[in-house]
């Protein structure tokens, strides 16, 4: 029924919302939650405090310290709050406040807040995910979230979110991680990308760049994250042609694919690039790199 | 068409109903920010849900859909009065109305009032001022085609009656025949430009230099109809040309319907000044042209007129 501990989150969220907002804020939000926690309270209540947070709690950004980014990850692996604002981190407790032992009630207000939610709204609700309890009452409303055309809101179901790669089908994940490389976001902050690696993404990923190279668009480095290790005959053609690109960052990717490989082929084309293999093997070449300067350069 | 590079808000259009290159053109005549009042969407409504999935696009998708053109999108939510005259609706759509009206970027309740003036949109009229003193938050009326300036009288009359303030009221679609009695009331009065209806902006230069720019808006109300979505920049192109201060510009076709809708607590000009600031880090990397104090100059405002005549009749 848990994915994180509702006190310990609450606990950890009030203490890093309090040094981005004010001692009102603050009081109003214990307010809200304690009204909204009791049982006692009517749906307007819930639904008139999670609109209006933002202007009682602010939207600065959530200052987080190396303590509290360990202490984020204790309470939910994967749990990374560090983009988050203050009204975000209010939303989130003003939910997790709700009575929660019906999950089919539960759920039910929750699916209110996102059927009339506005982007901010949207962009807190489904960075919650992972927080939630029943979380497998929200594969649905996850895979909802993908289907998105805000950026904002895409972002917050598909990175720093280690929900989807707890919860979600193979198909739903497949689709979240192409999507992700189709609205140019970077696959690097995927929560759990190597973890759910799988031939069909493979073939998938292999299939949008041929796509990309026909329509002569470049293609992104990271595509090749989840690819390593389903190297098959047709996707080692596609590691020797990203060897002969002249962007660096395709060479390293085509590396690293390889090495992640154990087909012979694969490991026979590392072994004719042997400057770009003794990297990898040297560790330098990882994907969070390739990544991060990829991002850089667009 | 130049509006000599001023900011620009229009406080009413229906931007569901316009394409992105009305979006492109709006901000290069100097379009900042804009307020979508909900409304009727040209064929009466029959469930709820439809109620509800347009108020959520107006706080959702057509926010998001406005910054990626660099304007700021804010709204108000209300039943219209058309669709009021619906009473078993109404009362379904009025239990929505507190879901969206503490949203961040609503800017009031509206657009509402009276169509045909009839006993029940006025029920839902009245209901609707409550709901605005509840939460405290401006009132944007929509004043009747039919029967105008009895309707408009009536409006105010009614929004007093309630214990709203006169100036957490934007009366809409004035003409001449309204605009002293709204004046004179304390109101905030504001015209809609549109061609061939309610107002041409020749008429509307006319108006502002007989009752200067006190409460004076310029909206376009441009919707699914013949519409012009540019009628606020073309009207204070045209006001400059004909010899208003620009002074009196900015107030009528920005800082008016800023200090009105503003009311609501939602609308601030750092949303649209920070905003841009970050746009045009974006774009010109390490050249941070709008740190603070200065004046700002949003974006690439062109003023190199691409219509051929800022005239609407």
């Amino acid at each position: 029924m848990y994915q994180a501990d509702i006190y310990a989150t609450t606990t950890f969220l009030k203490e890093v919302l309090e040094r981005s907002t004010t001692t009102q804020g603050l009081a109003w939000l214990t307010q809200k939650t304690e009204l909204i926690a009791s049982g006692a309270a009517q749906p307007k209540d819930l639904y008139l405090a999670f609109s209006a947070a933002p202007r009682f709690v602010g939207k600065a950004p959530l200052h987080l310290t190396q303590h509290d980014h360990a202490t984020a990850q204790q309470i939910r692996p994967g749990f990374d709050p560090g983009r988050w604002n203050a009204a975000q981190a209010a939303r989130t407790m003003l939910i997790l406040s709700l009575p929660h032992q019906d999950g089919q009630a539960f759920k039910e207000q929750i699916e209110t807040l996102f059927n009339t939610a506005d982007m901010g709204e949207l962009v807190a609700l489904y960075a919650a995910l992972p927080l939630l309890p029943h979380p497998e009452l929200f594969r649905g409303r996850a895979a909802e979230g993908f289907r998105t055309n805000m950026g904002d809101v895409f972002e917050a179901v598909a990175l720093d979110n280690p929900y989807p790669a707890d919860y979600m089908e193979e198909d739903a994940w497949n689709n979240m991680v192409l999507k992700t490389l189709f609205v140019g976001k970077p696959i690097f902050r995927i929560y759990g990308i190597e973890k759910r690696r799988n031939v069909k993404l493979a073939r998938i990923l292999s299939d949008y760049a041929h796509e990309r190279w026909a329509a002569g668009r470049p293609v992104s480095p990271e595509l090749w994250r989840p690819v390593g290790p389903f190297i098959n005959e047709a996707i080692l053609a596609d590691i020797q042609k990203l060897f002969s690109q002249p962007n660096e960052l395709e060479q390293l990717a085509a590396a690293l694919a390889c090495s992640e490989s154990s087909s012979s082929s694969a490991r026979e084309l590392l072994d004719a690039h042997p400057q770009l293999k003794a990297r990898v093997e040297d560790g330098e070449i990882t994907w969070n790199l390739i990544g991060t300067r990829n991002l850089q350069l667009n | 068409m130049n509006t000599q590079n001023l900011m620009l808000i229009d406080p009413h259009i229906h931007m569901t109903s316009r394409t992105t290159d009305d979006y492109e053109r709006m901000r290069q005549a100097g379009i900042v920010a804009i307020i979508e009042p909900a409304f009727w969407l040209g064929q009466p409504r029959t469930e709820p849900g439809s109620f509800k999935d347009y108020f959520s696009s107006l706080v959702g998708w057509e926010r998001f859909r406005a910054s990626q053109f660099g304007i700021k999108h804010y709204c108000t939510i209300g039943l219209n009065s058309k669709e009021a005259n619906n009473e078993a609706l109404a009362e379904q759509v009025m239990e929505l109305l507190p879901l969206f009206v503490c949203k961040e970027g609503v800017v009031g309740i509206g657009e509402i009032g009276y169509d045909d003036q009839t006993p029940i949109e006025d029920k839902y009229f009245r209901a609707q001022l409550e709901l605005a003193k509840e939460v405290n938050m401006p009132v944007q009326v929509h004043t009747p085609h039919r029967d105008k300036k009895a309707g408009t009288i009536k409006s105010m009359e009614v929004c007093l009656e309630h214990g709203i303030a006169p100036d957490m009221v934007v009366i809409d679609h004035n003409n001449e025949e309204t605009v002293k009695d709204v004046l004179d009331r304390g109101f905030w009065a504001a015209f809609t430009i549109y061609p061939n209806s309610k107002m041409g902006n020749e008429r509307m230069v006319e108006i502002v230099k007989q009752y200067g720019s006190e409460r004076i808006i310029v909206n376009s109300s441009a919707d699914w109809g013949v519409s012009d979505p540019l009628s606020v920049p073309k009207t204070a192109s045209l006001m400059l040309e004909r010899g208003i201060s620009i002074e009196d510009v900015r107030k009528t076709c920005y800082q008016n319907a800023l200090d009105s809708f503003g009311k609501s607590g939602q609308m601030h000009e750092s949303d649209w000044l920070q905003g841009t600031n970050v746009d045009q880090r974006e774009k010109f990397s390490d050249n941070s042209v709008l740190r603070g104090g200065q004046t700002p100059v949003v974006g690439e405002v062109s003023a190199t007129g691409q219509m051929d005549s800022n005239i609407v009749r």
